[in-house]
């Protein structure tokens, strides 16, 4: 009896189409995306109807945390580096050139102004940890935020829009006390961000 | 490969080898994927949304200048804690104690009650919408359009309180209430010891110092 022959089919599958189509969507995906910006705190936002986007720059960026640190950032570096020595003016606190680098490359941070120097001083790695976020005093008495907001309006000039970031469960009294304190700056126009939700069926 | 075999006719095989062009694609298809996934972990897609808030200015305005809410049209929102809501209609002064009403965040909540008050306004709206969404009108005349709408005299003006116990979440839910039901003129106001009475008095009756 013959031996039944069985064809030996190469198993080289041809990946040329398959790399077409990896390289085409990593194309699509560097083109449509922006990279994310590590960011002091994590906040889960609420989610609202509304679909006016953020503006892309020249944005004043405030994180309050579940507990109500407040936390802080602009997006232009050389206006943080002018802020920081604003700021080191007014507190009577001389910032090395070194620092104001430094500062110039923190996207967002949230401690007194007490404390600044020995945050800069951290590796960078180290100042998102939860002990280094002691959020910026921002009461009656100790109300060191609304002199950031001064100093950045007076950098950034009217343009700048201000963001609030908060998270979901926030208390209230808390928000209350830092858009007091935006209000009392005659800054009575702001954007909270919020994700998309879909806008209910019917109406 | 580019050059040219010359076919010898004379017996002598002399074939040249023909070497396969064949380039293994695997490898990189591997490293596409792999730097699909890193941006995809590492960006985000989506810009975040924002709600514009304009709160009242600080600046003292004078009596005849201040705009005065007509009764009539008047609703105050006060946020309480654990998701709920209160509601009344109208002024709330001593002498005549509001009718507080109990609400919720659902759809049959809140915004049924907002949506009955601004009828007239949500069912233009919710007909500029469709035209919009059929592509009947511009985006620009839609925006110019709402305006002229949600400006109607007869919408309601609502009065936003949040207590303490309220959260932010609390908050952004009722402002975009505003929004699904197109109430233009509405507020965030400090909440006053007489509507943290009436919420007392709501939840358990006899508790607060209310006169009845």
């Amino acid at each position: 009896m013959p031996k039944a022959k069985i064809a030996r089919k190469s198993t080289f599958v041809d990946m040329t189409a398959m790399t077409d189509v990896a390289f085409l969507l990593l194309n699509f995906i560097l083109l449509t995306s922006n990279f994310v910006k590590p960011e002091a705190v994590s906040v889960s936002a609420p989610s609202s109807v509304s679909e006016v986007k953020i503006p892309e720059v020249n944005i004043m960026t405030i994180l309050v945390d579940p507990d109500g640190k407040v936390f802080f950032g602009i997006d232009n570096q050389d206006a943080r580096v002018e802020l920081l020595s604003k700021i080191g003016d007014s507190y009577n606190i001389s910032f090395t050139a070194q620092e104001k680098k430094e500062f110039g490359l923190v996207n967002s941070f949230g401690v007194p102004v007490e404390s600044l120097k020995a945050f800069l001083a951290l590796p960078s790695d180290k100042r998102s940890l939860k002990e280094n976020a002691l959020g910026i005093p921002c009461d009656s008495i100790n109300n060191q935020f609304k002199t950031w907001v001064k100093f950045a309006r007076e950098i950034n000039g009217k343009d700048m829009a201000i963001a609030i970031k908060c998270d979901q469960t926030t208390p209230y009294p808390k928000i209350k006390n830092v858009m007091n304190s935006l209000q009392e700056l005659r800054e009575n126009r702001f954007n909270l961000i919020t994700n998309l939700e879909g806008m209910p069926q019917g109406l | 490969m580019s050059e040219i075999v010359v076919e010898d006719k004379g017996g002598k095989k002399n074939k040249v080898k023909r070497l396969s062009t064949r380039v293994d694609m695997a490898p990189m298809c591997d490293l596409g994927f792999l730097l699909i996934t890193f941006f995809m972990l590492s960006t985000s897609m989506a810009k975040p949304q924002t709600m514009d808030l304009n709160m009242p200015s600080r600046d003292k305005v004078s009596e005849a200048e201040s705009s005065k809410v007509k009764e009539s049209q008047a609703v105050t929102v006060l946020l309480g804690k654990d998701d709920k809501v209160y509601y009344f209609f109208g002024s709330a002064s001593e002498e005549k104690i509001p009718d507080l009403k109990a609400s919720n965040f659902s759809p049959s909540g809140i915004r049924d009650v907002l949506l009955q008050r601004n009828a007239e306004v949500a069912i233009q709206m919710r007909d500029l919408r469709a035209k919009l969404k059929k592509r009947e009108i511009s985006d620009e005349e839609f925006a110019k359009k709402s305006v002229e709408i949600k400006s109607s005299k007869n919408a309601p003006t609502v009065i936003i309180k949040a207590t303490d116990e309220a959260n932010y979440k609390n908050m952004v839910d009722i402002l975009d209430e505003m929004q699904i039901c197109s109430i233009s003129r509405y507020a965030l106001v400090d909440i006053t010891d007489y509507d943290k009475e009436l919420i007392k008095e709501l939840e358990n009756p006899g508790s607060s110092m209310l006169k009845k």
